[in-house]
């Protein structure tokens, strides 16, 4: 594949993320908060995401594993990846986390357990969706090319 | 209702806003922000009617405003969102402190201590940026905390939140927060921020030569003495 075409495939592949939900505009923001002086930016952020969102998820599970729930310490985990996962534009993550917050404020146990599964699906599908946009990025810049800008006519 | 006092023996104005607690934070956002852009215009329009217009004045923008740059503090216990502030602070041409806790906070501020340790003379702080929930001490005690110190109650704290509660807004803007922003924080916020306390700055550095101005205006003059009230300007 030569870079202009890397370069179109890498545009497509951005835009199906938001038009499909999983990124919304906070993306756009990080993106532009990269420049030459700070080239990572974005990869750098989504990396802590990734960091974070794995203890959490894994915190949660325990949580909710236990056979008495504390819902005081469940509640926070999740807003916390609420937080982040808004601060980044994972949107699907995000809703699926205001969901879950709303059945812990219930004391609803089965469904949230539900709600992490649905939490955990988004994540993940987001994490991988991800993972394949920076290697596109990385194949562009291996080829001596430029990452282009992401076009808002959409 | 916004009620605007100006002051006449200095140049400053008292901006008393009171509002029902039916508004959203974004309307919260818009009244801060125009009551800043009111206080600045006010501001500028007096500056030029006070400036003798026989005095050189340069205008070289590099001599007007404190030529170091804004330095923030910038507090919160996200990773994510701690690097991400830094971001938006540092294009914004802001020196950044970043910590993750309010008690790391009070640290770096020296307010941990009853007494005030020596070397804090000089720490220059011009913004403290704060998120609202945070495990230990949350931003609203940070807030207070800094309120209640000498060193540092002139300091605008502005506090930020993922979630729109209209107490928890109510409650910081009563008890002295510059303003609340909603997670996540824009460019656009702390340009606008910025812009507000760079005017300020604007602001001491014109009072300082303007004072100056008549104070050689008035050991050259043969005329009758300058009057000591300066003119209130027609916004």
């Amino acid at each position: 594949m030569d870079l202009v075409q890397m370069q179109k495939s890498l545009q497509d592949y951005t835009k199906s993320l938001f038009l499909e939900g999983i990124l919304d505009s906070q993306f756009l923001q990080l993106q532009q908060l990269q420049d030459e002086s700070n080239p990572d930016f974005v990869s750098q952020v989504v990396t802590l995401f990734f960091q974070d969102s794995d203890r959490i998820l894994n915190d949660l599970s325990l949580s909710l594993d236990q056979q008495v729930v504390d819902f005081k310490k469940v509640d926070p985990h999740v807003h916390q990846l609420k937080g982040s996962s808004s601060s980044i534009g994972a949107q699907r993550v995000k809703n699926a986390c205001v969901v879950f917050r709303n059945f812990c404020e219930q004391q609803n146990v089965e469904a949230c357990h539900r709600c992490l599964q649905q939490v955990k699906q988004e994540y993940y599908l987001v994490k991988n969706r991800l993972e394949t946009l920076f290697k596109l990025e990385q194949q562009i810049v291996a080829s001596g090319g430029m990452v282009p800008a992401v076009e808002l006519g959409f | 209702m916004v009620y605007i006092s100006p002051n006449q023996s200095s140049i400053c104005f008292h901006i008393i806003i009171s509002f029902s607690s039916h508004y959203s934070s974004k309307s919260s956002n818009f009244i801060t922000k125009h009551c800043l852009i009111l206080r600045s215009k006010y501001f500028n329009s007096m500056a030029e009617v006070l400036l003798p217009r026989k005095m050189d004045i340069t205008n070289d923008p590099s001599k007007f405003g404190s030529p170091d740059l804004l330095h923030v503090l910038a507090v919160d216990d996200s990773h994510v969102d701690r690097k991400f502030i830094e971001r938006l602070l540092r294009v914004s041409s802001c020196k950044v402190t970043v910590v993750d806790s309010a008690t790391r906070a009070l640290q770096y501020l020296g307010l941990d201590v009853e007494e005030k340790p020596l070397g804090f003379e000089d720490l220059k702080v011009n913004l403290i940026m704060t998120d609202y929930s945070m495990p230990g001490m949350t931003g609203y005690e940070l807030l207070k905390k800094i309120k209640e110190s000498s060193a540092f109650r002139e300091v605008p704290v502005v506090i930020m939140s993922s979630e729109n509660i209209l107490p928890r807004i109510d409650r910081c803007l009563e008890e002295g927060a510059e303003d609340f922003l909603l997670k996540p924080v824009k460019l656009s916020d702390v340009r606008r921020l910025r812009d507000s306390l760079m005017k300020v700055e604007d602001l001491s550095f014109t009072k300082s030569t303007q004072k100056r101005e008549l104070e050689t205006e008035n050991a050259y003059s043969f005329d009758s003495p300058v009057q000591s009230q300066p003119k209130r300007a027609k916004i």
